[in-house]
């Protein structure tokens, strides 16, 4: 009972001081999961994530998983709705006035600075996941290289995700 | 719940009909389970080009509402798609959609890897997939910096390093961070213009 209310006050004021979509928050995630509460490990943390990704969906899969780890099926239900319900009740009243938005001389500026937060949010996500999931120097070429791929080409990810599996499974990394 | 001056339209801005609950469903349904490593690009994709639910520029608008709603972006905009069109049974309706697949398929993934979480080829595979998820974020990242330095837009350059480096190097907690560094980021692009 107490992982319940634990998983909703955690995931319930993520939700709510979330900007830039679930990738942004993954440096806060990891720092109460792993650092503040210790309900888990670095390297679990970057499985469940890995899971989360490998699945086609929203990233937020990643929040249910964190929550069926700590607490099966109810852990998943609490975690997921703490999360999403009070942004989407904020999400359903500015929906019926979406179009105002437009041409409002603040929102440029206001946009601008939101996503200068953002990139700085996520570029931390991947530096700090790209640590956790630095096991062998053969991890670490394998992040490297895939953000080389993933500037240079238009490969699809699920090939990248299936070529790390694969060289994982053989014993490489 | 209704809000005063914004009834439920009859026909889409696109001329086509409202959509049923079940087609709202299905079109979420298909953007989830077509969307790796985020779905934006792939709603676009469905929402506007293939079924003429929004228009371009609806769909612009609802992506800079959803930018100040804070949570998932998606669902957000699931939420507010569905409920604009057919109130709070149609932004269920949605939310269904875009999330029923992917938890099913994710719990179903974490249960058979536990089952075989022994097997040095399972463990294996983890840790390829782990370094080459962490690289997917990574590049994320990079992509989203690399047009701000080709404009040389140092002011936003410089705002996504002081965020990086509180959140990613000093790990301090996010919510300060945020109440700091968002309304100086918005005040110096203000200032910018």
């Amino acid at each position: 009972m107490n992982v319940l209310i634990d998983l909703g006050l955690l995931f319930g004021k993520i939700g709510l001081v979330a900007v830039g979509g679930v990738i942004a928050l993954i440096p806060e995630i990891q720092r109460d999961v792993v650092e503040v509460h210790g309900w888990m490990d670095v390297h679990t943390f970057a499985t469940l994530f890995t899971i989360a990704q490998a699945v086609p969906g929203p990233n937020l899969l990643l929040v249910t998983l964190i929550g069926w780890y700590m607490d099966g099926a109810m852990g998943a239900f609490v975690a997921t709705t703490a999360l999403v319900l009070p942004p989407a009740i904020l999400a359903y009243v500015l929906g019926q006035t979406w179009q105002r938005l437009r041409g409002k001389s603040w929102l440029k500026p206001v946009q601008a600075g939101l996503n200068a937060v953002t990139i700085g949010l996520i570029a931390s996500a991947g530096i700090l996941l790209i640590r956790a999931s630095a096991v062998s120097p053969v991890a670490i070429i394998l992040s490297v290289g895939t953000v080389v791929v993933l500037m240079r080409t238009k490969l699809h990810p699920m090939w990248l995700l299936a070529g790390g599996a694969a060289l994982g499974a053989i014993g490489l990394v | 719940m209704e809000i005063a001056g914004t009834s439920r339209p009859a026909t889409l801005a696109t001329g086509l009909p409202v959509p049923t609950h079940w087609q709202m469903f299905c079109g979420f349904f298909a953007i989830a389970i077509n969307g790796f490593g985020g779905v934006m690009p792939f709603a676009r994709r469905m929402l506007v080009e293939k079924r003429n639910w929004l228009t371009p520029e609806e769909f612009v608008d609802a992506l800079a509402m959803c930018q100040f709603v804070p949570g998932p972006n998606i669902v957000n905009f699931a939420v507010a798609f569905g409920g604009r069109l057919r109130g709070i049974t149609g932004a269920l309706a949605c939310v269904a959609g875009i999330t029923l697949s992917p938890i099913v398929l994710g719990i179903a993934t974490y249960k058979v890897l536990l089952e075989f979480a022994e097997a040095p080829a399972v463990l294996g595979a983890l840790r390829g997939m782990s370094a080459v998820a962490a690289g997917l974020v990574t590049g994320l990242g990079v992509k989203l910096i690399d047009p701000v330095l080709r404009r040389k837009d140092w002011l936003s350059f410089s705002c996504a390093v002081v965020a990086a480096a509180l959140i990613g190097v000093l790990r301090l907690p996010l919510l300060p961070v945020l109440a700091a560094a968002v309304p100086t980021a918005i005040y110096l692009q203000w200032r910018r213009r």
